[in-house]
């Protein structure tokens, strides 16, 4: 069975749930997401690219790159990268932790993405300061499912 | 919408048509594997078996292989030596006819399964059926499809054709009206591919999991709001069959990726 | 009884010292997201890789916490910096007492 988004909102509404998914919702969802990741602390856009087709084949399996710019020496390194996305059920994607030995802060990966939305990557930096950027795109309905 | 959008090709088709254009299916140089029509990045995924998922499907299939299976207690190599030898060109020149029945590979498999290794069948679509399908078709990766045509095969492909260019479901559509005469046209942003199966078992990004021709083929008749033929039905192994037969020549992918 | 499944390591075999080396990293696993329903409408429970961790000669130099929005079968591709000989352990842990691992071998000039 196939993860059909049309199908899934038109079950959760009739559950009277429909509300708790709307990409509105959501949103916000994400915005908590990122306050609970920083904390207190002020975000900083800028240093972090997120490359995203604008365009996806498919909303199950996305290749999603962040790199963030940083000379990843002991004293200056990316700690961490979280990655929050505004219009799925869940806001948290992945977070990934790296080291003075990464050599640099890219890494790549596969993401599911529910809907037309902005991906956010964080990143918290070796000195406590935090830096975001992010990317949109657009997710249509595959031809010929299977529900 | 979709409806709607598909009076709108009719009205051009129309239209065209009385300029002098017309829409038929590609053959021979015109023909072209969908996997030009995806981006780089799932062709990346295709081609390399480090980012390819279906690689597990080959690699089960590959320890399958080896397996003692059923009352026989033998392997698929006990009598099939190594796959690399005996399996080349064989999943390229599938549906084919077996005693007189058109079997599909998934059926020639599980024909083997039965009848000379005394085990239970592989249920359709299960991660043995695949794994198994997926290990044995790559082993034609690189080949051209080749359909042996016969007096008997002939009536299978004559029947697969009929129903490739019948309308049929809700929408009142035939495969040929999309695949055929309106490829590389565009439906509700994705381009229409010419629908050329070189590439089963498939690893369907919408799926998340690799799946079977006949698999796909329901999932087509279920867009167009027809009830889908059965697995293993006659229907469904004479368009595989007449599927195939179109994209003779073209070589084989799997394990292919696809959106 | 934990459940385990294939994975797919692919990364150089040779380095010069602090070169940085790509990691790229593939296991089959369906992901199951917590959110789709059986036929019958029942709610199939999530059951995800929850943790991946790589460490080169036992120390930790990457690690991702995943949740259900990473695509089925997880790729992740990162990079280290191939500071001496050794091993690189690749471990996976998930739900449902899911666990994988791998190991490579590294040889730094």
């Amino acid at each position: 069975m196939s993860t059909n988004r049309r199908a899934f909102i038109a079950m959760t509404a009739a559950a009277g749930l429909a509300p708790l998914f709307s990409a509105q919702a959501t949103e916000a969802e994400a915005a908590q997401a990122i306050k609970q990741i920083v904390g207190a602390a002020k975000i900083r856009t800028g240093r972090v690219d997120v490359e995203i087709p604008p365009l996806v084949e498919n909303g199950n399996s996305v290749v999603m790159k962040v790199a963030v710019d940083s000379p990843m020496t002991q004293n200056d390194f990316v700690r961490a990268i979280h990655i929050v996305a505004e219009g799925n059920p869940l806001p948290n994607v992945v977070s990934f932790q790296l080291s003075h030995r990464s050599g640099r802060a890219a890494v790549t990966t596969r993401i599911r993405l529910n809907d037309s939305q902005r991906i956010w990557a964080i990143a918290q930096m070796s000195d406590g300061s935090f830096w975001q950027g992010h990317a949109a795109t657009l997710v249509t309905l595959a031809a010929c499912t299977e529900v | 919408m979709i409806v709607k959008f598909l009076k709108q090709l009719v009205f051009l088709f129309a239209l065209l048509s009385a300029l002098g254009v017309s829409f038929a299916d590609p053959t021979g140089q015109d023909r072209q594997s969908s996997y030009v029509l995806m981006s780089g990045q799932t062709q990346a995924m295709q081609n390399d078996p480090a980012q390819n998922p279906a690689t597990f499907w080959v690699l089960d299939g590959q320890t399958l292989w080896q397996t003692p299976a059923g009352k026989s207690n033998k392997s698929c190599a006990q009598c099939h030596g190594q796959a690399e030898q005996s399996m080349k060109g064989v999943a390229a020149s599938f549906p084919r006819l077996v005693d007189n029945k058109l079997l599909n590979l998934e059926a020639q498999i599980n024909q083997c399964r039965t009848e000379r290794q005394q085990a239970a069948p592989f249920a359709h679509e299960s991660k043995d059926s695949l794994s198994i399908a997926a290990y044995v078709a790559t082993q034609s990766k690189g080949m051209p499809i080749t359909i042996v045509e016969s007096p008997a095969l002939d009536k299978h492909l004559q029947a697969g054709r009929q129903l490739f260019e019948q309308r049929m479901g809700q929408l009142n559509l035939s495969c040929a009206q999309c695949h055929a005469e309106r490829s590389g046209l565009k439906l509700a942003g994705n381009v229409i591919p010419q629908a050329h199966p070189t590439g089963y078992p498939i690893y369907r990004l919408e799926w998340q999991t690799v799946g079977s021709l006949e698999r796909r083929l329901r999932n087509c008749m279920t867009g167009v709001r027809a009830e889908p033929y059965m697995f293993d039905s006659r229907e469904i192994v004479d368009l595989e069959l007449y599927l195939m037969w179109r994209a003779r020549g073209m070589l084989v992918e799997t394990p292919a990726v696809r959106p | 009884m934990s459940k385990t499944s294939r994975t797919l390591v692919t990364m150089p075999a040779t380095a010069r010292k602090d070169e940085i080396i790509e990691i790229r990293i593939i296991v089959q696993h369906d992901m199951e997201t917590g959110f789709r329903h059986s036929e019958q409408g029942v709610r199939i429970e999530r059951d995800i890789i929850r943790e991946f961790i790589c460490t080169y000669n036992g120390v930790e130099v990457f690690r991702a916490d995943l949740h259900p929005a990473i695509a089925a079968n997880p790729m992740i591709t990162f990079t280290t910096l191939a500071t001496e000989s050794g091993t690189l352990e690749f471990n996976w842990k998930g739900d449902n007492d899911y666990a994988s691992s791998a190991t490579s071998k590294l040889t730094v000039t």
